[in-house]
């Protein structure tokens, strides 16, 4: 059984007046490491095979989906889809999923090989066929974690934007997706629309050599989930608003707008499938103003299965008002971190978007100041990235846009610009 | 040192105990609706499952409840501890004490002071009536007994430990008040009054007379009446009747529900209107039930 823990971090203490407050609020899941007694799985493989796939790509998308094939526990049921401006089931192919074992490892693997690139490009219609064959299977299983993996290296052409719109909302809530962008040629904002209606990752494979691995490891990642469909509940005081709730890490998500109500005060935030993990999540709450010396309970976090009821873990977020600036000016740690992760993230879009757009000035700003945030909040990865984008003088400050830029390293900027590191140290501990 | 009563049965607790020795009720309990929204659904965590608000403990926010009376004590929204003091007694015989007294605030240890004072004022009274003296007699014993008790518990150095005063006794159709300061009584029906005068010069709360060493002689004001009801005697602090004052205001609030229901809400309105001061309210209903035979509505005074 997998255990959740909830920890809240926060300054409680608000001066008075004050009606803003902020918890980060870490869920971590651990359980025994043997898998004896894993859930249920189902997983779908959709492989991109638009004619751009070819020239060598395709044959390395047919070792990754192999790969992910062999990495599936038996057991497992699953299928794989070919997906250009329609989707072919090509394995099991008889409207289900079928069941992982030797003989259907390697039918499924025969499959794959012949795999051939042609045609377009319309994902919102290989998800729908993936969303069919999970509907398909929920009725026979219903408690089964429900994931598929998507691999793309190009834009979304040959599906109109409103189809698209109507087959990413079809498909929210049925299971979970990580998505692959490969190459250079797919759109990132797109490929962010679907891990996040989907609530699965979204990262970018500089080569198609390197998709084998990196699609064993999320075969992997996806094989070690334990607990399917969980949510955060959110209750609020009758007077307060919620003014967001967000994951922050291990990657930046605005739930927000994803909620389902419970009652007037209370509603559910999907996670999707957790295994042995731990994410973050930014809650803010506007509450009315107290009194000094009050105290509030401006936010109950839960950690739930809404179809059962059953509560994992919960939390409290606090507040209460002091007249001691002391106590009431003190940033937590934790959410000035998470904070500036935010806008590094937010920085980072708008400098790319304004570059493209042409406005140097503004892309200068964005991505100068990104550089320095990344720098003093630890994030190693995203400074260099940036570095490849954006020159900055190391005594001035001075920033100035690169001439030349690799297009990979664009992508690359923009797809990870929405992942967090954790905090470097944390004074607490 | 007595520090207040069992909530259930009205026996006298020790400060630290967590349950009543009498009738074995958890001390320790927060109130069951919410002292901030007054919505009836506070969370065995203390906190309310309607607006939020963490429900005080201790002597924040104290609730006594008799069979035929009640009142509530709170810290209101401002101060930052609770220097008023409530004590009901029902010793039996079908009389009613109660004594509210507010620790002036630039005294030290006010709260102590006027703890002390409502518990020994509650007590004497019920052993002076016990012992066969009349509720006037009883109430001025308890006035010297309580101004005595603060007077001595001033230190040398210090400024002396001052309170307020006001008690009521019930005994059958008869009500004696008693009061030094300016905790008020109320007598509320249908046709309501203040039956207290402020010991303070007008418009200020600038106090004339206090129980406290620095005090001099104290001089109770006492007043008895009877009155067949029906109606209400309401003491308060100046915490509820800075905010309403008019008798006609609190009668509309203080009658046609329980005691404790009734100190609950005149409590929550002096939080709603601010809370800027400790609010004490004790609620003694008179003549309940006998609404049939009611002649006279407005007490007939007898002052001394």
């Amino acid at each position: 059984m997998t255990d959740f823990t909830i920890r809240v971090d926060q300054n409680k203490y608000l001066p008075a007046g004050s009606q803003e407050v902020h918890g980060i609020i870490t869920v971590e899941a651990s359980g025994p490491v043997e898998r004896a007694a894993v859930a249920e799985a189902a997983e779908v493989i959709i492989i991109d095979t638009s004619g751009s796939m070819s020239y060598g790509k395709i044959a390395d998308a047919r070792k990754a989906a192999q790969a992910a094939v062999d990495t599936l526990r038996d057991g497992v049921y699953f299928a794989v889809i070919s997906g250009n401006h329609q989707a072919e089931v090509i394995y099991p192919g008889d409207g289900r999923l079928g069941p992982v074992n030797a003989q259907s490892r390697h039918a499924a693997k025969e499959a794959i090989s012949r795999l051939r690139a042609e045609g377009g490009t319309a994902m919102g219609r290989w998800l729908r066929r993936a969303s069919d064959l999970f509907s398909a299977h929920q009725v026979t299983h219903p408690g089964a974690i429900r994931h598929a993996i998507l691999l793309t290296d190009g834009k979304n052409e040959h599906e109109p934007a409103p189809e698209f719109d109507a087959n990413l909302t079809y498909c929210s809530g049925k299971f979970t997706c990580d998505c692959r962008g490969v190459g250079t040629d797919w759109v990132v904002a797109e490929v962010r629309r679907i891990g996040s209606t989907l609530l699965g990752s979204v990262m970018d494979v500089r080569r198609p050599e390197e998709l084998e691995a990196d699609f064993r490891a999320m075969t992997e990642a996806a094989m070690g989930k334990t607990v399917a469909d969980v949510a955060l509940r959110v209750w609020i005081p009758r007077a307060a608003s919620l003014n967001f709730v967000k994951q922050v890490s291990p990657a930046l998500e605005d739930l927000t707008g994803r909620r389902t109500d419970v009652d007037a005060l209370t509603g559910d935030y999907p996670t999707g499938a957790w295994g042995g993990e731990s994410r973050e999540y930014h809650v803010s709450v506007r509450v009315p103003g107290g009194n000094i010396g009050q105290e509030m309970r401006a936010g109950l976090v839960k950690l739930v299965v809404p179809a059962t009821g059953e509560v994992l873990a919960s939390g409290n977020i606090l507040a209460q008002w002091s007249d001691d600036p002391v106590q009431s000016t003190r940033i937590n740690p934790r959410v000035a971190h998470y904070t500036g992760q935010q806008e590094l993230a937010s920085l980072i879009q708008e400098g790319l978007q304004a570059r493209n757009d042409g406005d140097v000035e503004t892309a200068t700003a964005r991505l100068g100041k990104a550089r320095g945030i990344a720098e003093k909040a630890g994030n190693e990865e995203t400074a260099k990235l940036l570095d490849k984008v954006i020159d900055v003088d190391p005594e001035s400050g001075t920033a100035r846009l690169k001439r030349v830029v690799d297009k990979a390293d664009e992508i690359a900027l923009d797809t990870r610009s929405v992942r967090t590191v954790r905090m470097r140290k944390d004074p607490e501990n | 040192m007595v520090t207040g009563a069992c909530p259930v049965c009205g026996t006298r607790v020790l400060a630290g105990e967590a349950f009543c020795e009498r009738c074995g009720h958890d001390l320790s309990l927060r109130p069951v609706s919410c002292t901030a929204c007054g919505s009836a659904s506070v969370g065995a965590d203390g906190y309310c499952e309607n607006c939020g608000m963490l429900q005080p403990t201790g002597r924040d926010h104290v609730e006594i409840e008799l069979e035929a009376l009640a009142g509530v004590s709170d810290r209101g929204l401002r101060h930052s501890r609770n220097e008023d003091a409530i004590a009901l007694l029902a010793p039996g015989q079908g009389v009613l004490v109660a004594v509210v007294c507010d620790g002036v605030s630039t005294s030290p240890r006010p709260d102590e002071a006027s703890q002390a004072a409502v518990d020994i004022a509650a007590a004497a009274i019920a052993k002076r009536l016990a012992d066969g003296d009349d509720a006037e007699q009883a109430t001025r014993e308890a006035v010297r007994l309580a101004a005595d008790a603060v007077a001595g518990s001033a230190r040398i150095g210090e400024d002396s430990p001052a309170c307020t005063y006001v008690s009521a006794v019930v005994a059958g159709r008869q009500v004696t008040i008693g009061w030094v300061g300016d905790s008020r009584a109320y007598w509320l029906g249908p046709q309501s009054a203040l039956l207290t005068t402020d010991d303070a010069t007008p418009g200020t709360h600038m106090l004339t007379a206090w129980l406290g060493a620095d005090a001099g002689e104290v001089v109770p004001h006492i007043r008895t009446f009877t009155t067949d009801g029906p109606g209400v005697v309401l003491l308060c602090s100046d915490g509820l009747w800075n905010y309403y004052p008019e008798p006609e205001a609190l009668a509309a609030n203080a009658l046609n529900d329980t005691p404790l229901t009734a100190a609950r809400r005149l409590v929550r309105l002096a939080n709603d209107a601010g809370g800027h001061d400790n609010i004490t309210v004790a609620v003694i209903p008179f003549g309940q039930g006998e609404r049939a035979e009611t002649t006279v509505a407005f007490p007939k005074e007898r002052s001394d």
